[in-house]
């Protein structure tokens, strides 16, 4: 092992009978995981189930228990390495009882190794196995037709199962799958290229393992820093940490703070060995912003041109994993990225047989139970389908009452009716509880909410900001101050009580005026652009602004896509 | 698509850092347990990185049995003193008054006054609600499957069939008074990567890893420190042995060994070779088969 050797995290699933333990310990085995003394406990153990020389399994089975019981309970990590690569291997159980053991091991995963008995072939325990790797965004299958021994090494055996679990795997829209005959008993394919299977052009297990590509597992396009933890030693350093969920990080790069909606600038990355010029996933940092924004832990930094949906309701896939069963309609804590809020299943959409893939309606949710749900949350999330971001799309639920991690939810997409502005409670103004035509209403009929983009000296993007607006079918309406510019804030505010978007274009900024607009419109509508922050041409200009408007919820993402794609 | 690949030592770092700071956002009161060890001194300087450019912003706990080396001691307050660190020395001083000491306790007895009572009640009485340690999932089978945050009851103790589910890098904090959270963040480093970054990032180490020639008894095929009035039975005699630590504990239960390891090259040239366990010279994980589950039950780290 070498210093810049990577890590691979890969996770095995598989019952006792697999030999998916003796596989493992062979691994560890040869990859030099293996310290004399643990094979020499190894060797006295109480429990002797052995038959060879060596029972790789006994390394790999850790507690008292298990050891007992004579299968693996929990999940237990394992470490080899080889010169190229360090390998964590998450060790689980493969009976459906244990399907949150399989769902937590392969959480972390880049690459899964689903065994199969060759003399058994695909049996419902493998297609479990493959929903789960497909269920939890696992990169890369590595199927590991193990025993091929006992079935003489015949190619038409393995062929067999290759088609069959094929089939399989792009049914549950699985990529990447690759097929190994081995022994992991004898060792056949395992380090070096077995002669017992000529007709096997492939690769050994572990130089697979050692040379798959990881670079392919992590997002440098769309920056995700969601903000963990402030740290303000004195008065004049601020730095806003986290570890990086996809993007990359620069100095100077525009950013925009979420749920703010604030643009502005990295000014630095400081560390303890010194500024870095770039940062990426998955790497821990500490950013400082050019300008003193009000940013606190669960806020997230992202690129203004991609930013992630924000929504107080979206659909998922939840893995329960707790005795005591999921309910519609009961409180539980949502822990996703570094926010914590209040949430609830709002509907169970139906449950998943996972050796059938059939969708069953259900009312609660059994330990070790997979199903499609509708999450709310008390506060809205910033976040992507877990297929596009494994971090900002996962999230786990805990109980209120006892604290247990109850489940684990993957985000599916975000509801086309559900992109709302950033606190409902702020649709109402005040002083208008008593209209007869409610905000609500007014909503419904535009498709949009009201807002007030207050911009200052860009009148030609003031003009192709309201006409993209109107070509989506918003109500907006230009005011500029060639009429009485301390007016603008009461007229903007009318123009919003009626449902419009206003766009107030200001020659030169008043901080008493901007003040005022604000307080009127209220914080979530509205939109307060820093010229200095905006692109340049116009064209970028606007759809940076709009790209804004729909992150605040005033628009709704889908519509725009549907619209903007006919037109 | 522009692409990268942290090497594995830097992603193990990010993800310690992450730990580490995930916790002093969310826990009220938290403390580090520092042991002067290799991987304390390691978790010591992620734990600098995570917080740069402030200080560490916990307090350190050092759980004294009182039969530590002289040089541990020494390393330990020049650290505190250099870091500016808030360090916290604990001593069951009711155990060690009553003449507690592994001659006449044996190791299981002794170990849980002075290590397992000593540590729950100094987590006690500073009232934390969280404790970062420095243990790590490849040092024996059942830390293998302890999670990174390991929930603790009220007692301190550790259920291992009754753990929370730990998925990707989400982490649940959620306890009730009286309830505290053990943090392991080098949970996935394994002794070599421990030496690795210590190498890369030239951190400071006690000198009593290193080989040097040392007063020692040799008994069989132990070879013995002798601080603390090792009882010498009749007929032996101390001599002259290069020796190194392989891990650091109280005088006592630390076996050395014999070695010519003065350099860390050298040092990890000798690991590779050796394919040794560390915890192999300490006597207490071989006191009865799983006796290492059976103590973490009961609260010891």
């Amino acid at each position: 092992m070498s210093v810049e050797s990577q890590l691979l995290r890969f996770t095995t699933a598989g019952s006792v009978d697999d030999g998916k333990s003796t596989l493992i310990g062979r691994l560890l085995y040869e990859a030099k995981g293996v310290y004399e003394d643990q094979l020499a406990s190894v060797r006295n153990s109480s429990v002797n189930r052995s038959t060879g020389p060596i029972d790789f399994s006994l390394l790999t089975d850790g507690l008292r228990a298990e050891r007992e019981q004579g299968i693996t309970i929990d999940v237990a990590y394992r470490y080899a390495a080889t010169p190229r690569r360090k390998f964590i291997i998450a060790d689980t159980p493969g009976h459906e009882q244990y399907t949150r053991n399989m769902a937590t091991g392969a959480s972390t995963a880049d690459l899964a190794i689903v065994l199969i008995d060759a003399r058994k072939g695909v049996l419902v325990q493998s297609r479990r196995h493959a929903f789960i790797t497909a269920l939890l965004g696992i990169r890369y299958v590595a199927v590991a037709v193990n025993k091929m021994d006992l079935v003489d090494f015949r190619e038409d055996v393995f062929r067999r199962i290759e088609t069959e679990f094929l089939a399989y795997a792009n049914s549950v829209g699985l990529k990447n799958v690759d097929f190994f005959p081995i022994s992991a008993l004898e060792g056949d394919n395992i380090t070096e290229k077995s002669a017992r299977t000529p007709w096997y052009q492939g690769t050994p297990l572990l130089e697979h393992l050692e040379t798959v590509d990881l670079g392919e597992g992590h997002n440098f396009t769309d920056l995700r820093f969601p903000v963990q933890y402030v740290n303000r030693p004195t008065l004049d350093f601020r730095g806003y940490t986290g570890q990086l969920a996809s993007g990359i990080l620069r100095p100077g790069q525009t950013v925009m703070t979420l749920p703010s909606g604030r643009i502005t600038k990295v000014k630095s990355l400081p560390s303890y060995d010194g500024d870095l010029a770039e940062a990426y996933p998955p790497m821990s940092v500490t950013v400082c912003l050019e300008d003193e924004v009000d940013i606190s832990r669960g806020d997230m930094l992202v690129d203004p041109a991609r930013v992630p949906h924000v929504s107080r309701r979206f659909a998922a896939k939840l893995v329960w994993m707790h005795e005591t069963p999921g309910e519609a309609g009961r409180d539980y804590l949502l822990k996703h990225t570094s926010q914590t809020v209040r949430a609830q299943i709002a509907k169970i959409r139906h449950r998943i047989d996972i050796n059938t893939l059939a969708e069953q309606p259900a009312n609660k949710l059994e330990l070790n139970e997979i199903a499609s749900i509708q999450v709310e949350t008390r506060r809205p999330l910033f976040f992507d389908a877990y297929a596009y971001n494994r971090t900002t799309g996962a999230f786990i639920l805990i109980d209120a009452i006892s604290n247990a991690t109850v489940a684990a939810g993957m985000i599916e997409e975000s509801n086309a009716d559900s992109l709302e502005p950033l606190q409902l409670g702020s649709l109402e103004f005040s002083g208008e509880t008593e209209a007869t035509v409610t905000p609500a209403e007014r909503y419904k009929r535009a498709g949009h909410y009201p807002a007030t983009v207050w911009l200052t000296a860009r009148q030609e993007l003031a003009g192709m900001l309201e006409r993209k607006l109107f070509d989506l079918g918003c109500s907006v309406h230009v005011l500029a101050d060639d009429r009485e510019s301390h007016l603008l804030p009461e007229l903007a505010r009318v123009l919003n009580s009626a449902g419009l978007i206003a766009i107030c274009s200001i020659a030169s900024p008043d901080q008493t005026e901007t003040r005022r607009a604000q307080q009127l419109a209220g914080d979530t509508r509205f939109l307060l652009v820093d010229p200095q922050q905006l692109p340049f041409k116009d064209e970028e200009a606007s759809e940076v602004l709009m790209k804004m408007l729909e992150d605040r919820g005033v628009l709704r993402r889908k519509e725009r896509f549907e619209v903007g794609e006919g037109i | 698509m522009e692409t990268r690949v942290l090497s594995h030592l830097r992603a193990l770092e990010a993800e310690s850092i992450h730990i580490l700071r995930e916790v002093v956002a969310e826990f009220s009161n938290p403390v580090m347990l520092y042991s002067v060890g290799k991987d304390s001194s390691v978790m010591m300087r992620l734990a600098q990185k995570a917080f740069h450019p402030a200080r560490i912003p916990f307090p350190v706990l050092h759980v004294d049995t009182g039969y530590k080396f002289k040089e541990m001691y020494e390393f330990r307050d020049n650290l505190a003193k250099e870091l500016g660190l808030n360090l916290i020395v604990y001593a069951n001083q009711a155990a060690l008054d009553a003449g507690a000491n592994p001659f006449t306790l044996g190791t299981q007895k002794c170990c849980a006054q002075l290590k397992t009572r000593a540590l729950l009640d100094a987590l006690a009485a500073g009232g934390y609600d969280a404790a970062f340690g420095g243990a790590r999932r490849d040092e024996e089978k059942s830390r293998a499957k302890e999670r990174i945050y390991s929930f603790r009851d009220k007692f301190g103790q550790w259920d291992p069939k009754n753990q929370r589910p730990e998925l990707w890098n989400v982490y649940n904090a959620k306890i009730e008074k009286g309830e505290t959270i053990r943090v392991f963040p080098l949970s996935n480093w394994t002794e070599m990567d421990i030496w690795r970054y210590i190498e890369i990032e030239k951190i400071p180490l006690v000198q009593l890893y290193f080989a040097k020639e040392r007063e020692m008894l040799v008994r069989g095929n132990s070879v013995i420190p002798l601080e603390h009035n090792y009882p010498i039975q009749i007929g032996e005699k101390p001599e002259m042995v290069k020796v190194r630590m392989r891990s650091l504990g109280c005088t006592y239960c630390t076996g050395a060994i014999r070695s010519e390891a003065e350099t860390l090259p050298q040092l990890m040239e000798e690991l590779v070779q050796f394919k040794r366990s560390e915890r192999e010279n300490r006597i207490i994980d071989h006191d009865t088969e799983g006796s290492m589950e059976i103590k973490k039950r009961e609260g010891y780290f």
